[in-house]
């Protein structure tokens, strides 16, 4: 399916202006890492702390990953192979905890039940924020695992477990790994909920040398270790992914096969996702109602509260509009012109997913205030912070769903007398529009949950949902916090529901 | 048919919609400074604009910068954030900074700037005022309000209160007493421990006092809190908490009392909110003015009157029954030594008092 033609300039440059863009932290910290010193430079590293928490830190994100696979895989698998109940609002409800910053979800978890603290908690608070980027890749890709093949399957004799685990989802382990990929990325990256549940990981050194010794350049060279972490990490995922065609090539449509579910096989499953949702839904929207029913030092003003909804939805419509145009040369370029530059340009716009925001931040400060003066401390910048950190969701989607649609039409398109790059986007940018659509949402949800970044490089006086949770909650005035974060969950929710009906719908599209 | 789902003619449509907002939403983020401008001028400043970095809270500080607009006509610009990352954030940017001051919660963020070398040295005459303790040796920086750390109880459980960290170490406080791991000023009472006992004398305090279980909250005003309400004895805080419950809901309602430390014991350690002029500065006078008001009477008044916190400007009285500043016998300790939190997180991680 990888046609060996270079990849069009059109296609290659905006790609390569989107990797560099990505990279402007890289560049910010090897600066300051030089400035230092080796010596400086390897006093920070080599350290019996720093050990012990990368230890540490990677002790949680694999714990997380691994949950997170599991649960979200397993959603997946009920909510489109079985013929349980209520699939579509099950998909839906599941999806919900995407919309709930895993700051916010602590604190709910630990008002709820303070001798959670630790790495327990650490570890549920973050597999609830995190299993639904497995869940939904994977999902999507469920329905569109050929049912010709699970029956050819089955009439050889096939168990129900060999049809699982060595067929469908050997089909699917793309979109297993790649979601894991981002859960593994996020999790180095949180200090919210390890800060809030005190677990102690590697994220506190970077905070620490920050907020607690004023020390940007000590801060930058530790951030090297999540760069080189973040590098295996894409290496490794690209091994495990491997190669292969994900598109149908057969005659007809792809359509759904469901497994026959007896109503006790479905009570349990509901019982299961119901504890889910209760746990990354429930417990943090009980938490913050009751937070708005306390009595408040500040009577809440409404007017502030739209105020800030405008300003996150602003915020977050244009990050995901600006991420959505730069990540599609680089996917486009990375399935369709596969080769070694397209191949780095697309893994490098991950690095940067692995650095905690105020990294991201602060590295954005040092290039804004000296070669982007006119837009420092302005939206602008902000946005541009924002694509560097969340980039990668965008890309990942596009990926996907371009590597699940057919090259054949394209070369249709092409002997029709249609040239590449209007093939590009008269037909592979139109049958990708879901995925792009998709990445976008997930985009969007995360710059509005996002709080650091935002703090650091937001025009003087805004104020987002996040950044007003942030300023009463910073007072203990969580009646006060109430009202936003009711706000900042109602307003992801909804690239959330847009998200989970691009799943359904995708997969009803090719069950007609 | 695919021309009705994406055309060039809509790409470039959702192309401009989206570049158009962000240019002219970056645009009127430049015209913010004339909203004083129908206010009576009291100086040739009035209608410039000063930008402050805030490591204090809006809740705080706001009411007194509008005070300050009022009578000046000067606006005020101000960045909201923690504190440390302020003083990052100034370090950055160097001497391209577009703030003009920095506000700190503490001395050490301050400390960290001015060794940067990014603050100008301020010649305010009032500065005279304010005691040498409280202020930096080059008056880069000075303090404008103090907090005291103090032992609140409740005197239902707890007739006699102790006066010095080491009781707290008697196995009847055992389970009973409660703190803030996370709170900068729970770490900056630490780090004087470390300052005043050295590493070894610290961490022999701190490991008695781990091993009385004391139990852990989020803030400060929830350890208050407890003790209120009789759920732990006694807390370790600053003085300005119970002071606040008592605003908010009477004084009736709180039974908690706060307890001095006695002269010279690490645990009534005074720490100072303070403020600076940032080096790179376009519009210092306005600055200075700035400064000046916050040292004047009537902004010491606002923090010994809202906040509770000590005036530090000579001969200004703190709030209601507080007892004088110069009456506490605070142990000595030059501000500027409070600066190495990073160690003091360390050493608490290694008792197990700061993470699990």
């Amino acid at each position: 399916m990888n046609r060996k033609v270079r990849a069009p300039w059109a296609v290659m440059l905006p790609a390569l202006f989107g990797a560099i863009i990505t990279l402007l932290p890289l560049w910010y910290l090897v600066d300051q890492v030089v400035r230092s010193g080796w010596g400086a430079f390897s006093d920070e590293i080599f350290q019996d702390r720093t050990a012990r928490l990368v230890v540490r830190s990677f002790l949680l994100t694999a714990s997380v990953t691994i949950f997170s696979v599991v649960i979200g895989v397993f959603a997946a698998w009920i909510t489109t192979m079985t013929s349980i109940r209520g699939r579509a609002v099950l998909l839906v409800l599941l999806s919900v905890p995407l919309a709930i910053p895993s700051y916010l979800s602590a604190f709910a978890w630990l008002s709820w039940q303070p001798g959670l603290s630790g790495f327990r908690g650490a570890v549920l608070v973050l597999t609830l924020a995190c299993y639904p980027y497995v869940m939904l890749p994977v999902a999507a890709a469920l329905r569109r695992v050929d049912p010709a093949q699970i029956e050819v399957a089955r009439s050889l004799g096939s168990s129900t477990f060999d049809v699982i685990f060595r067929l469908a989802l050997r089909q699917v382990r793309t979109a297993i790994v790649g979601g894991a990929l981002l859960v593994a990325l996020y999790v180095l990256s949180d200090f919210g909920a390890v800060a809030a549940m005190r677990y102690e990981v590697f994220t506190w050194v970077i905070y620490g040398a920050y907020r607690s010794g004023f020390n940007p350049s000590r801060a930058a060279s530790l951030s090297m270790v999540l760069v080189l972490a973040a590098a295996v990490l894409v290496v490794l995922e690209s091994r495990i992914r491997g190669r292969g065609s994900l598109a149908r090539i057969g005659k007809g449509v792809a359509r759904n096969i469901r497994w026959k579910t007896s109503l006790p096989t479905m009570a349990v499953l509901w019982l299961i996702s119901a504890l889910v949702i209760a746990a990354g839904v429930g417990v943090p929207v009980v938490s913050v109602i009751d937070w708005v029913q306390r009595d408040s030092a500040t009577a809440v003003n409404a007017g502030l509260v739209f105020e800030s909804i405008v300003t996150s939805f602003q915020i977050g419509l244009f990050t995901a509009i600006a991420a959505t145009l730069i990540a599609l040369p680089i996917g486009i370029g990375v399935v369709r012109f596969t080769s070694w530059p397209t191949r780095t340009i697309e893994r490098s716009t991950y690095i940067s997913h692995a650095l905690p925001g105020i990294v991201v931040a602060i590295s954005l400060v040092y290039a804004g205030v000296r070669l982007l003066r006119p837009v420092y401390q302005e939206l602008p910048l902000l946005v541009l912070g924002q694509v560097v950190l969340f980039l990668p969701l965008a890309v990942a989607s596009i990926r996907t769903s371009i590597e699940q649609s057919s090259v054949h039409l394209e070369e249709v398109s092409r002997s029709l007398g249609l040239g590449q790059m209007l093939t590009i986007l008269k037909v592979t940018i139109p049958i990708a529009l879901p995925g792009i659509a998709g990445g976008a949402a997930l985009v969007m949800l995360a710059t509005v949950k996002e709080l650091p970044t935002t703090l650091l490089l937001r025009p003087t006086g805004t104020e987002t949902l996040a950044t007003s949770i942030w300023k009463y909650s910073t007072v203990t005035d969580y009646a006060a916090v109430g009202p936003y974060a009711v706000a900042l969950m109602l307003l992801a929710a909804v690239p959330t529901a847009v998200l989970s009906a691009i799943t359904i719908v995708k997969g009803r599209s090719h069950q007609s | 048919m695919t021309k009705r789902f994406f055309s060039l003619r809509a790409m470039r449509r959702a192309v401009a919609l989206a570049v158009l907002p962000m240019l002219a939403l970056s645009a009127c983020g430049d015209d913010s400074s004339d909203s004083s401008a129908d206010t009576t001028p009291t100086s040739d400043l009035a209608g410039t604009t000063v930008t402050v970095y805030s490591g204090r809270s809006e809740e705080l500080v706001k009411p007194f910068f509008d005070q300050f607009t009022a009578a000046t006509g000067i606006t005020v610009d101000v960045r909201y954030g923690d504190s440390g990352e302020m003083a990052a954030l100034l370090i950055t940017e160097g001497d391209a900074s577009p703030a003009d001051i920095f506000l700190s919660q503490d001395a050490g963020a301050l400390g960290a700037v001015e060794d940067a070398g990014l603050f100008s040295e301020m010649t305010l005459s009032e500065i005279e005022d304010i005691d040498a303790a409280y202020r930096s040796a080059s008056n880069s920086w000075t303090g404008v309000s103090g907090r005291v750390r103090v032992f609140v109880y409740n005197p239902e459980l707890v007739p006699t209160a102790p006066t010095t960290i080491d009781e707290l170490l008697d196995p009847k406080w055992s389970g009973k007493i409660g703190y803030a791991p996370t709170n900068a000023s729970w770490q900056s009472f630490v780090t004087g421990l470390r300052v005043l006992r050295g590493e070894d004398g610290a961490r022999e305090w701190l490991e008695g006092f781990a091993a009385n279980k004391p139990k852990p909250y989020e803030k400060n005003g929830l350890v208050r809190d407890a003790v209120n309400a009789g759920e732990i004895n006694l807390g370790l805080v600053n003085h300005y908490y119970l002071y606040e419950k008592i605003k908010n809901e009477g004084a009736d309602a709180v039974v908690a009392k706060n307890q001095f430390a006695a002269a010279g014991d690490p645990g009534g350690l005074v720490n100072v909110a303070g403020v600076g002029i940032v080096s790179s500065s376009k519009n210092k006078a306005a600055a200075e003015a700035l400064v000046k008001y916050m040292l004047s009477e009537e902004g010491q008044r606002y923090f010994a009157d809202s906040t509770f916190e000590y005036p530090l400007v000579a001969g200004i009285a703190p709030a209601s029954d507080l007892p004088e500043l110069s009456t506490l016998n605070p142990p000595a300790i030059d501000l500027s030594d409070l600066k190495s939190i990073e160690e003091t997180q360390e050493l608490l991680a290694s008792v197990g008092l700061l993470t699990k």
